[in-house]
């Protein structure tokens, strides 16, 4: 079997591209998605994409720090979900819609 | 074995990513988010963080994702409606994404010219022993404050989501 032109030890670099991949998902779903709910999975893809490179940092500078941080943004990150879809289902109770272009009342 | 695991679980992530943005029905993208937070998880594994990696399985692909499913289910919503926008968006925001993109691994490469690889087990300061030790003595105050914003939160909840007693 011939031998992987595959490096033993994986760049620091290949996770922060991965992060910024993931960063740059989030971001185009957040901008092409219609419905509500999609649009906020999309900010939850960009939180994870964020805790990625957090956790990658905190390996090259060998500190738990970062690890504390991405803990904290996973605990904002559950206390904004109860809030956000508790507000979806008072605006889908008021609308009767989940597009995002339909709620527009405070445009005009 | 370091990097076909990193390959295999960042190839997942990113293609249920991708699966995120294009499917039009939000279960479709529930079910892909979950996909990207399991190989994630998989990942701070292979960077030391078991204690993260564990979290992440709990909070973000347990209680949140579950949060998310049974509100899709409630709402019991179809798939969206394709608009003239959406078409206009596409033409100019991939290039712009992609540049975007380019722009950013542009400065992670300057920056980080010659940094290590990344070999599993050389840092295992990410253990539940050492993060409790940092949180409640030098991350205290924080930690205490989360614990109010979760508190109003809660309250916050409620109070959004209960029906009107007259």
């Amino acid at each position: 079997m011939p031998e992987l032109p595959l490096p033993t030890s994986v760049p620091l670099s290949w996770y922060l591209l991965l992060s910024a991949i993931l960063f740059a998902l989030g971001i185009a779903g957040f901008l092409y998605r219609r419905n509500i709910i999609t649009v906020f999975m999309s900010i939850e893809l960009m939180l994870n994409a964020v805790n990625l490179s957090f956790v990658t940092f905190s390996y090259k500078l060998k500190q738990v720090d970062g690890h504390i941080f991405s803990f904290f943004v996973m605990v904002v990150a559950a206390a904004e979900a109860a809030v956000g879809l508790a507000i979806i289902l008072t605006v889908f109770k008021n609308r009767r819609t989940l597009e995002v272009d339909e709620i527009d009342s405070m445009k005009y | 074995m370091d990097a076909i695991l990193f390959l295999l679980f960042a190839a997942i992530a990113v293609v249920c990513g991708i699966n995120l943005v294009v499917q039009t029905h939000p279960i479709s993208s529930a079910l892909s988010l979950i996909g990207v937070m399991g190989s994630l998880a998989v990942l701070y594994l292979l960077l030391g963080g078991e204690f993260i990696a564990a979290a992440q399985l709990i909070v973000y692909a347990g209680a949140i994702m579950v949060l998310f499913v049974f509100t899709i289910m409630l709402l019991n919503s179809g798939a969206e409606k394709k608009t003239l926008k959406t078409t206009k968006a596409r033409w100019f925001g991939l290039p712009l994404l992609a540049g975007f993109l380019g722009v950013i691994a542009f400065i992670i490469q300057g920056a980080l010219p010659k940094a290590e690889g990344v070999k599993f087990g050389a840092f295992t300061g990410g253990t539940a022993q050492q993060i409790g030790w940092k949180v409640f003595t030098q991350y205290l105050l924080p930690f205490e404050i989360t614990s109010v914003l979760i508190l109003i939160a809660i309250l916050g909840a409620i109070v959004l989501a209960r029906k009107e007693i007259d």
